[in-house]
């Protein structure tokens, strides 16, 4: 290679690359609410991934055309994580210092969670976690800085048995049942073990643990080993193409759908829409209700963010189940900024810790949330400094072969079984950490 | 003109056999060192920090144990990641089951497990070599993933597979800000390259690199295969084990096995690769070129589209990063199959006779 | 009894399935010495191309999602599948001749990016569905033998008699055919070949076509089973232990490498992943080929003039 050209480009690409540097650093000074957005579009978990992101998008444009948080215009930058952990990281350092501060981090990973819990006390900037991340940070005295709300793992796990023993007729009838767990190897999957194998205790149920590798496509082994064993109830605990692949292994051994119960990140479209009929009878929990196209805040994105050509994915994405959980992430953000304005001043950019506030102060009741467009989509969320959970509002649903209908009642977790585990998991991490949780006193500091 | 060694005559062997001949050359160390050590921590944000100087820094010592099996002993190897797991894990364990383990301790520990594992899965090195052999190493990445992920002893029997480390200190230096953390890896590196540089000079980096040249000329002479690659192995592991010790403890603090999966060990073999088989300075460049590549592109996109009027979506870029981190990788071996560290000593060739090439 | 049959078939099925990506590495090994690891992007990349075709022709041309349609996507596939034998030739091969395996199998891996870049952004993201009609219930056997019956499941037998025909077809082109002799000519010794006039270069062109045309089988059949997105190129690491096994060099090799593989993976998953834990697959597939190794290092049917250290 020519050295002399070689050293002129590197040269003249340095010179390029620092002015365009200066230039978007002098773009970032203006006053604005940061949101940065961690999503994957790309890679193996690409169509679970997309229309979570364009969900969340779609919102904070939505904030925007209705004049932004009390005035406060809110920007938004994303950055790609391929769901892997080390990228993630990378992003967060990106973003967390650009355009005068990140409001809330939602890394839609446990695996970038997990690394983000060691990262977020020291910025001082929230992590929302929404439906899937530590099951034990619910407990806000400490894990001061991770908020997952609306529901979390063990939840999930506790309301999959309580909707099994009702299928069954009681709780007593679980006794010397079998239940499979088919689960992504990986920090998500596992997630749920600690809580069944406590249940299986209690309720004298037994559990039989089957790992999937990432990413999930090679189950033909799995699925004969539930043929042999022929569980009771099969709960699939998958991520991206890993639930479709279940399915079809499903409908290849014969297993019965409508004895599989999935976690609400397997109960989506793109997870059945390709194996149709032959998905029918599957039951999945929901994260609250989510989706319901014929809701307000839909119609609003339509009109005010689609409408105009500025819609972040495809129209006909708008209301499915994964779009409106990104949506409600970032409603939830939000309304956490809003909730902090109202103590530090409306219409004012609030910081990291100001928003931790509004998020430990959040009380979303079912009158708000009907004004806001949010009826038919989301039941109450009220945290506290020790309960950064809010709520656990679960349903059912089952797909019919062309879509997803509600089956069930509400369910809660039961906070007998929980909270203990909650307690004993979090006092466990304290004690590495050598943290000293907070107390009731220092929240309203 | 100022490149130029007339004049420095060695009048002892020692002069003769340093490091660096050239009084030039080690004046620029010095200078780089001291720029590393003492200007960087001054003038650099945290960002860069965090996102590019850290994670380069421990790359660097990792491809520095890659390219010591691979460069310098011809023992091709796609189990890297799989390397710097288990000395993640094993510093890990070290470090929580051993009350009061200083750190230092536990991250060498790491590195020395690792060697000891390495050597065990360099057995199949002994029978078959090439592309039998990557795929020898591939076994050792699976393995250990799955070893990480299913057996709970491992990760202190935490419910989610997933550990975190923290309050690291070393003699009462707090490891907790960027700063810190670059410093601590900094002094790891330059050690350990100073190390790398001065065992591949020596009797040991001799026979490995006859082993790589040629295996049976080299038993001919008196070098006994079993032992230059199973101590290629060692070395290489202690290094590439240290170096998943550090990504773990300073640079995630949290972290599950797929931080260590087979697209790490496809990064560190790039590195080697890129950077310059056999050449420690290759090393530095080829992990340069790849912790930099994709994050640079990641910025550049969006404002080259910006400038263009054409609007980059996310997907858009990291679509475009593949395509041409894998257009810059075909490039780079076809125009340089001997990688960045050639191109650099070809450049201070040139140097040398500038600015009267004839 | 009858649990055992249904995993060893089970185990065959998978198997078959693992041998047509393996053919594919065998193929451009034989030919050119390149150890591809593009191969798995490669199968990625023709389904993700027929996937598409199949739903932009019938909407260009007005058709009601009739075969024809298909057949014509398979046909486009295949020929985006030749343009990209012959740009890999042209940009990248051609300029490596006599270079190291390493390097040749990192050039691969950046065809590989290269590949699975272009087709996210040209093909999209999603998932996709191939539908070429493939049977998705289980069928039972022997139901008076065995209680319960014996579960065959009917898309992996297709897919299974699929990969044996062309298995079939390759061994008669190579065999058979003036360009499958030359093929083996080169794959014998490049020079000799070029000497007596066998243009190297198009052998080149015409082999990655080739075992571009597998990789289409392959993303189609996995493609129907699993749905197209990104994760079929990972099915290029379980197959690596397939041709280790098989020899690098054997095509009947990658076949009985694929069964043996697929049989040891399931067996062992299901009897033995219990005992340890589960989740043992992919590593028992790559131990198995390495204790192969150990004894045997060109594998079941590789060319013994391996260099054993």
């Amino acid at each position: 290679m020519n050295l002399r050209k070689l050293a002129l480009t590197a040269s003249l690409g340095a010179v390029v690359l620092s002015s365009l540097a200066t230039a978007s650093a002098v773009a970032a000074e203006a006053k604005e609410q940061f949101f940065p957005a961690l999503v994957y579009r790309t890679g193996a978990y690409a169509p679970n991934g997309t229309p979570w992101a364009n969900g969340y998008i779609d919102y904070l444009k939505l904030v925007n055309a209705k004049g932004g948080i009390n005035g406060v215009k809110v920007v938004f930058e994303e950055c790609e994580t391929g769901y892997a952990t080390d990228r993630g990281v990378e992003c967060y350092e990106r973003l967390k210092g650009k355009h005068g501060g990140a409001t809330v981090f939602q890394p839609l990973s446990t695996g970038i969670t997990f690394a983000l819990t060691e990262k977020a006390p020291k910025d001082k900037i929230p992590l929302i976690t929404a439906g899937y991340g530590r099951s034990e940070s619910s407990n806000g005295a400490v894990f001061t800085w991770n908020f997952p709300l609306l529901g979390t793992y063990w939840v999930g796990a506790d309301v999959a048995i309580q909707y099994i023993a009702k299928q069954l007729g009681g709780v007593d009838k679980l006794k010397g049942k079998k239940i499979a767990l088919v689960y992504h190897d990986s920090p998500y999957g596992k997630e749920p073990i600690a809580v069944l194998e406590e249940l299986a205790k209690k309720d004298g149920f037994e559990v039989q643990l089957l790992p999937v590798a990432h990413p999930g496509v090679e189950q033909k082994a799995t699925w004969l080993q539930i043929r042999q064993s022929r569980p009771d109830y099969v709960l699939l605990w998958g991520w991206g193409v890993m639930n479709s692949t279940a399915l079809r292994e499903a409908q290849a051994t014969g297993y019965p759908r409508d004895k599989m119960l999935g976690v609400w990140w397997s109960g989506a479209d793109p997870d059945v829409k390709d194996v149709g009929e032959g998905a029918k009878g599957y039951s999945a929990l929901t994260l609250q209700d989510g989706a319901d196209s014929n809701s307000k805040i839909v119609k609003d994105i339509l009109a005010a963010v689609h409408a105009k050509g500025e819609g972040t994915g495809p129209k006909d994405e708008v209301g499915s189940i994964l779009y409106m959980r990104g949506l409600i992430s970032a409603m939830l953000g939000v309304e956490g900024v809003r909730k902090a304005q109202e103590r530090y001043g409306k219409g004012k950019v609030m910081t990291g810790e100001q928003v931790r506030w509004g998020l430990e102060n959040l009380n979303l009741d079912q009158a708000t949330l009907d004004a806001m467009g949010f009826a038919g989509v989301m039941r109450p969320v009220q945290t506290s400094c020790l309960d950064h959970m809010g709520s656990s509002w679960v349903r059912i649903r089952t797909w019919n072969g062309k879509k997803w209908e509600t089956t069930s009642d509400w369910f809660q977790a039961d906070d007998k079984t929980l909270r203990p585990m909650v307690m004993l998991a979090s006092g466990k991490y304290a004690e590495d950490k050598k943290l000293k949780p907070r107390t009731p006193e220092e929240c309203n500091k | 003109m100022l490149y130029r060694e007339n004049g420095q005559f060695k009048t002892s062997y020692a002069a003769d056999q340093q490091i660096f001949p050239i009084a030039q050359d080690r004046w620029a160390i010095i200078g780089i060192l001291v720029f590393a050590f003492v200007a960087v921590p001054l003038l650099v944000d945290e960002y860069l920090f965090r996102a590019i100087l850290i994670p380069f820094l421990i790359l660097s010592l990792a491809a520095l144990g890659v390219n010591i099996l691979v460069g310098y002993c011809g023992q091709i190897t796609l189990g890297a990641g799989a390397f710097m797991a288990i000395g993640a894990y094993a510093a890990y364990n070290f470090h929580i089951r051993i009350e009061g383990m200083p750190l230092l301790v536990s991250l060498l520990l790491g590195g020395f497990t690792t060697a000891v594992v390495g050597i065990f899965f360099g057995i199949p090195s002994l029978r078959v070599r090439g592309l039998y052999l990557a795929v020898a190493t591939l076994a050792a990445q699976f393995f250990t993933d799955w070893v990480f992920l299913r057996i709970p002893w491992f990760t202190d029997n935490s419910s989610s597979g997933s550990v975190s480390v923290s309050n690291l200190h070393v003699m009462g230096w707090q490891i907790n800000n960027p700063v810190s953390k670059y410093l601590f890896c900094l002094g790891f590196l330059t050690i350990f390259a100073l190390l790398a540089k001065n065992m591949t000079r020596s009797a040991i980096g001799r026979q490995w690199m006859a082993i790589r040249d040629m295996d049976v000329a080299a038993e001919v002479i008196g070098i006994r295969p079993l032992f230059a690659k199973l101590s290629a192995f060692a070395v290489s592991s202690f290094f590439i084990g240290t170096a998943g010790a550090l990504w773990g403890f300073v640079h995630l603090a949290s972290w599950e096995p797929a931080a260590f999966s087979v697209d790490r060990s496809f990064q560190l073999l790039f590195m080697v690769i890129i950077g310059g088989l056999g050449s420690i300075m290759g090393s530095f460049f080829g992990a340069a070129f790849i912790v930099i590549l994709p994050i640079a592109l990641n910025q550049i996109l969006p404002v080259v589209g910006d400038l263009t009027g054409i609007e980059i979506s996310t997907a858009g870029i990291s679509h475009a990063e593949l395509i041409i981190f894998g257009g810059l990788i075909v490039f780079f071996l076809i125009k340089e199959p001997h990688g960045i560290a050639r191109l650099w000593s070809t450049g201070k060739e040139k140097l040398r006779l500038w600015p009267f090439p004839h | 009894m009858g649990f055992f049959l249904e995993t060893l078939i089970g185990g065959l099925m998978a198997g078959m399935l693992y041998s047509l990506v393996a053919l594919g590495f065998v193929l451009i090994f034989k030919a050119s010495g390149v150890f591809n690891f593009a191969q798995g992007a490669m199968v990625l990349f023709a389904a993700l191309a027929m996937a598409r075709f199949a739903e932009w022709i019938p909407a260009w041309l007005g058709l009601q999602g009739s075969y024809l349609g298909t057949a014509a996507a398979f046909v486009i596939a295949g020929a985006v599948m030749f343009v990209v034998a012959w740009l890999v030739e042209r940009l990248v091969l051609r300029h490596l001749v006599n270079q190291e395996g390493a390097t040749l199998l990192m050039a691969t891996l950046g065809i590989a990016y290269v590949l699975e870049g272009v087709g996210a952004s040209v093909f999209g993201d999603d998932i996709y569905r191939i539908n070429v009609g493939m049977p998705k219930e289980p069928v039972f056997l022997f139901e008076g033998i065995f209680p319960g019956g014996l579960l065959i499941n009917k898309e992996d037998f297709i897919a299974a008699l699929i990969a044996a025909v062309l298995v079939g077809l390759l061994t008669l082109f190579f065999q058979k055919t003036t360009t499958g002799r030359a093929l083996r000519a080169v794959a014998d010794d490049h020079q000799a070949a070029q000497s007596i006039g066998i243009p190297l270069n198009r052998i080149w062109v015409i082999v990655w076509c080739v075992a571009g045309l597998v990789a289409l089988v392959a993303g189609v059949i996995w493609g129907s089973k699993l749905g197209v997105q990104f994760s079929l190129s990972t099915v290029a690491l379980r197959a690596l232990p397939v041709v280790i096994l098989g020899g690098l060099t054997s095509i009947p090799g990658a076949i009985i490498g694929g069964l043996i593989i697929g049989v040891g993976e399931k067996l062992s998953e299901v009897y033995l992943g219990p005992m340890i834990g589960g989740g043992i697959e992919i590593w028992f597939a790559y131990q198995l080929a390495l204790v192969f190794l150990l004894f045997r290092p060109q594998g079941l049917f590789g060319e013994k003039i391996i260099d054993r250290v």
